[in-house]
């Protein structure tokens, strides 16, 4: 049976974070990926990222995503690549391996990066090939070079709406439009700004009626929406199309969480059931951690910081890192954290994270009884 | 279709492998998965529904939602999406959710 | 016209004399000058940092940037470096009738210098014809160009890029 002191389930931004974040402190860390290469979104984002130095801003995701690789092997971080985890039983990790074979990894304290998942939206025709996750087309451009289509049109204004379909215009493609359902744009106003400057048009109360075709898209039917979400009639108009892009949101993969024996709270402004964490990143099992995606859905420097936050949690926990020492460092990265979260954008986000943690209080001092 | 040139990413640099798409011979690169290497080739149609026959293909690209499944080798359910391709690969398109429902 | 950055996707006039980033028209009018064209509180900073004059300051990390008009020289290191593609570098005073607007542009083909191209403000319309005078490619800049563009002087508070080649797909 393998064993280690921390295992990180999801090599992502934050999981090689927190990987590395443990191992400088002395910590035996395993991670574990169930891709041929660790970095989760890193490698599929080629523009540079926003934060600041601690945050590796200004750099591409995907050059970020070698450098943490590269500090995780020095690190000493052990790497269980194609290894999927099927379940967590008390400590005790299920892997899959390569698609063949199941292994067992006992750890002392686990941090599950899981990451999220896209939500998606139904209407007539979204079942013809050429509909799909705005992540899943970005992954086909980005990291395999093949372009699914010509024209494109996105649906939903979020950061990951816009900063795709720029991408999209940098693969050669067109995006006929972008629609957003709410009166307002939802990402920030820089990543739309660049593809308004490049003559994509968006679209505030639009969104998508229904998608044409025999065996793929060919064309898309959008349609305004009054305010209380139902279509305007005779407002539709229909575009060339061949790809239909899903960026609707993304929501928390709370399935290991749950096994895990995590208690979950709902709260949209997180992107839906989230794993109560308190301000440690400890969820309601003692020694099981969450961060990035999986503990709401934030951005990358979040990310990163609560990676770094669960990493000396977990050190102090395994006694690598002493209480007072543990102390300071997690005070300096809950004012980075507040900071990171100041500004219109993060306002919702402060709020569902306290209640998070209140919540982390409350049930922890009844198991405590 | 292929990206040939990008202003950001640097060209793969990978060596080509042929695989068989219902008996026609495409060309993929090692190591991408096999939705990937057909949506290059232009399909896009990777399956159908059973009853209606109705096309499916690539959706959530992370093996999550099973929209992607071919028969690859000889066996039936292979997400696409995450399964590399191999030189010799034999992909058919599957109609249902097994090779025998090809029949009804 | 366009009514606003929550909405239209681009800041207006408005929200631009408004944001600390923004030079006045007297700066503008003097010489060449950043325009930070960024009127959201985000968590960045990245500006603050790249400029070597010490003309932009971002007090904490979600606050505006802040143009210091009289530090800045018109360097344009900043262009190539926001993340956010959201600064600009004005000189309107490059000839008697012109003034040349340069914006960071990452897009195959690579601008030619001396092309005619048509100069777009920031919804993409197409307000004037603009000379491309220079391309800038450095390693530092890791892929991001800085192409400039000369323009009639009227046009200097709305052009902010050029129309890009149609996109077939298969570039």
């Amino acid at each position: 049976m393998l064993t280690t002191d921390v295992a990180v389930i999801g090599g992502g931004v934050a999981g090689l974070v927190a990987a590395i974040e443990a191992s400088k402190f002395g910590a035996r860390v395993h991670l574990i990926d169930e891709n041929a290469r660790a970095g989760g979104q890193l490698f599929k984002q080629i523009h540079k990222f926003f934060g600041s130095h601690r945050h590796y801003a200004g750099i591409r995701g995907f050059e970020i995503g070698e450098k943490l690789l590269e500090e995780a092997q020095k690190n000493g971080v052990q790497t269980l690549l194609n290894s999927f985890v099927f379940g967590i039983f008390g400590k005790e990790i299920g892997i899959i391996e390569n698609q063949t074979g199941a292994r067992w990894l006992d750890a002392k304290t686990i941090i599950l990066c899981c990451g999220a998942s896209e939500k998606m939206i139904v209407f007539p025709g979204w079942t013809l090939p050429g509909v799909m996750g705005a992540g899943a087309a970005q992954t086909l451009i980005n990291v395999h070079h093949v372009s699914p289509g010509k024209k494109f049109l996105m649906v939903g204004s979020g950061n990951v709406g816009l900063v795709v379909s720029y991408q999209m215009l940098q693969a050669g493609a067109e995006v006929v439009a972008v629609v957003e359902a709410l009166p307002r744009i939802g990402g920030w106003g820089v990543h739309a700004s660049k593809i308004r400057r490049w003559g994509v048009p968006i679209l505030t109360s639009h969104t998508v009626k229904e998608a044409h075709g025999k065996e793929r898209v060919e064309a898309a039917t959008i349609v305004a929406l009054d305010e209380n979400w139902k279509h305007v009639s005779n407002s539709e108009r229909t575009l060339e199309a061949d790809v239909i892009c899903l960026a609707v949101g993304l929501k928390p993969n709370v399935e290991l969480p749950l096994m895990a024996g995590c208690e979950t709270m709902f709260l949209e402004e997180l992107g839906g059931r989230v794993p109560i964490h308190d301000e440690n990143m400890e969820t309601t099992e003692e020694g099981i951690y969450v961060v990035g995606d999986c503990a709401g859905i934030e951005e990358a420097c979040t990310a990163i910081e609560s990676g770094r936050l669960a990493g000396v949690a977990v050190a102090e926990k395994l006694g690598y890192l002493s209480k007072d020492e543990a102390y300071e460092l997690k005070v300096q990265i809950r004012k980075i954290l507040d900071d990171l979260r100041g500004g219109p954008f993060g306002e919702h986000r402060v709020r569902a994270k306290q209640q998070l943690i209140e919540r982390a209080k409350i049930l922890k001092g009844l198991k405590d009884e | 279709m292929r990206i040939m040139r990008h202003p950001i990413l640097p060209p793969i640099n990978r060596k080509e492998v042929n695989i068989t798409v219902d008996g026609k011979l495409v060309s993929a690169i090692e190591g991408e998965p096999i939705a990937s290497a057909l949506i290059a080739a232009g399909i896009m149609t990777f399956r159908k529904t059973r009853i209606r026959k109705e096309p499916r293909g690539y959706f959530c690209g992370i093996g999550l939602c099973t929209d992607c499944m071919m028969i690859v080798d000889g066996t039936s359910n292979v997400r696409t999406c995450i399964t590399p391709v191999r030189e010799g690969m034999r992909i058919e398109t599957q109609v249902g959710l097994l090779r025998e429902d090809a029949g009804c | 016209m366009s009514d606003g950055i929550a909405t239209a996707g681009s800041p207006s006039i408005e929200e631009l004399e408004r944001s600390p980033g923004f030079p006045n028209r007297k700066r503008l009018i003097k010489g060449p000058v950043a325009v930070i064209e960024c009127v959201q509180e985000i968590p960045c900073d990245v500006c603050g940092s790249s400029c070597p004059f010490d003309a932009i300051k971002v007090p904490s990390i979600s606050s505006l940037p802040e143009l210091d008009e009289e530090k800045c020289t018109g360097c344009g290191t900043c262009v190539p470096l926001c993340p956010g593609l959201a600064i600009f570098l004005v000189d309107y005073n490059f000839s008697k009738d012109e003034a040349l607007i340069s914006f960071p542009y990452e897009f195959l083909p690579i601008p030619k210098v001396g092309t005619t191209v048509d100069a777009t403000d920031r919804l993409g319309r197409s307000v004037t014809k603009g000379r491309i005078v220079r391309v800038l490619e450095r390693e530092q800049f890791d892929h991001t160009l800085v192409v400039s563009i000369a323009v009639p002087k009227k046009f200097t508070q709305e052009v902010r890029g050029m129309a890009l080649p149609r996109g077939d797909g298969t570039r």
